[in-house]
């Protein structure tokens, strides 16, 4: 087979707002659905201050761990669930999806959200995880999570609060996120 | 009245030109250096690239972490005709006026790491008019706003994995990491693959722009066969008669994890 090189990334930069962002990007599920939660969250960079010019996007697993195949992110009609939801953060560097809490794909799998942050300054988008909360057990049997030490291990997994869970992502230093490649970059 | 350039605004940093090209060329010099560059080029930018500034606090400094990728990650959302209208991929027919600029059509092939076509994924685009000027509140550049040209497209690729967008040759336009920095003419390119993995942003150039050994963004890709991977060809075959210059550019997504078996149980399912 061949390998092609790959054409390389480049930075979101700062104009991606009025072209990206679309409506309903953030509403995996209506506010009204039963079985709605929020996930959400602030970006941060290393400095500790908010990023307000990043774009996230969420791809998930539905309620039983099946993907859906389905197209109408963009035109979501409110009874379709997609799986894909994107969003800008806000002028607080703060994000906030409304959806499903996903299934685990296979028996005994870890659930978790696939994340990916794009922001002007990033030169390459980063794509990470947030995993539902977890006991020790279950994390030490996840691959991902079971080959992290434990304190770069919690980058990656939500926080639950009032209404779901809180993601939040830390570009650079203390708390630093992980972020993930797959191998074939 | 006259027109002249404004004045260096408080926001404007005082790094010259001069000063980030020495910056640029010692990154390059130590890459030339390395022991690496043969036989593992770099494919990706620089995540930490201190000549754009914006990257300063805002790459990660420790590496990636590898995971084989599970589950949701082995697929991609999937979009349709009802999410992408069919004339959305020509931003020259969008607001009942013909945009001011040259005319062009731009088309390619979204490809996976082993040349398979992407077939009926989202491709978006976005990017200045003509004069170099972006739609957005936030760009403040003093060049014209063009009323018939928002700069937003979108398409769905063919069984072919093919794109097709008309649109108008973007303007170079200033920013302000550095004194007098100015951005090559580029278009902003979204792509989704078969794989959640495969999602890339990126940016088309044109050939033989003079503002790319200048450009920090660009020159973040510090290999240079790599960074080429990013410049249209124009080709005269796309060329439209009395009518569009025409360039071509392949988009290669980082290889797909899935193998033709799973594909081929899914034709037959």
């Amino acid at each position: 087979m061949s390998d092609l090189a790959p054409t390389p990334g480049q930075t979101v930069g700062p104009f991606f707002g009025y072209a990206l962002p679309f409506t309903g990007g953030e509403d995996l599920v209506p506010i009204s659905h039963p079985r709605a939660i929020r996930l959400h969250g602030t970006v941060y960079d290393g400095a500790g201050e908010p990023v307000p010019d990043a774009i996230i996007e969420l791809w998930q697993a539905d309620e039983d761990g099946r993907v859906p195949q389905v197209e109408g992110s963009r035109a979501r009609d409110g009874w379709t669930f997609t799986g894909f939801g994107r969003t800008p953060v806000d002028d607080t560097g703060h994000y906030s999806f409304t959806t499903l809490v996903p299934g685990a794909g296979s028996v005994g799998a870890a659930p978790f959200f696939a994340v990916t942050v794009f922001a002007r300054g990033l030169l390459h988008r980063l794509l990470t995880r947030a995993y539902l909360p977890l006991d020790d057990e279950a994390a030490a049997a996840d691959a991902l999570l079971g080959s992290l030490p434990e304190e770069r291990r919690d980058t990656l997994v939500v926080r639950p609060d009032e209404h779901g869970f809180v993601f939040d992502i830390r570009l650079q230093g203390e708390g630093e996120t992980v972020f993930l490649e797959h191998g074939t970059s | 009245m006259t027109h002249s350039a404004p004045p260096p605004g408080p926001d404007s940093a005082s790094t010259s030109q001069a000063d980030v090209d020495a910056e640029m060329a010692a990154i390059t010099a130590a890459y030339d250096a390395s022991a690496t560059v043969a036989s593992d080029p770099e494919t990706q930018p620089r995540l930490n690239y201190p000549p754009y500034r914006s990257s300063l606090l805002r790459h990660p400094t420790k590496d990636l972490h590898h995971a084989d990728p599970e589950g949701i990650e082995l697929r991609a959302p999937v979009f349709g005709h009802r999410d992408v209208g069919r004339l959305e991929s020509d931003l020259t027919i969008q607001d009942g006026g013909e945009p001011i600029g040259e005319r062009m059509v731009v088309t390619g092939r979204v490809l996976d790491g082993d040349g398979r076509p992407v077939r009926h994924q989202l491709v978006e685009v976005w990017q200045a008019n003509s004069a170099g000027r972006y739609i957005h509140k936030r760009d403040q550049h003093p060049a014209p706003i063009d009323p018939h040209f928002t700069g937003v497209g979108r398409t769905l690729t063919d069984d072919e994995g093919r794109y097709t967008f008309t649109t108008i040759k973007p303007g170079p336009y200033p920013w302000k990491n550095h004194l007098n920095a100015w951005r090559p003419a580029h278009i902003h390119f979204s792509l989704f693959g078969t794989d959640f993995t495969q999602r890339l942003v990126t940016q088309m150039y044109f050939p033989g722009d003079p503002l790319f050994a200048l450009d920090p963004i660009y020159q973040s890709i510090v290999d240079p066969a790599a960074r080429a991977r990013l410049v249209a060809t124009y080709d005269h075959s796309v060329t439209q008669h009395e009518w569009a210059t025409g360039y071509s550019w392949d988009i290669v997504l980082t290889g797909s994890h899935r193998t033709p078996f799973e594909d081929v149980e899914e034709e037959i399912a």
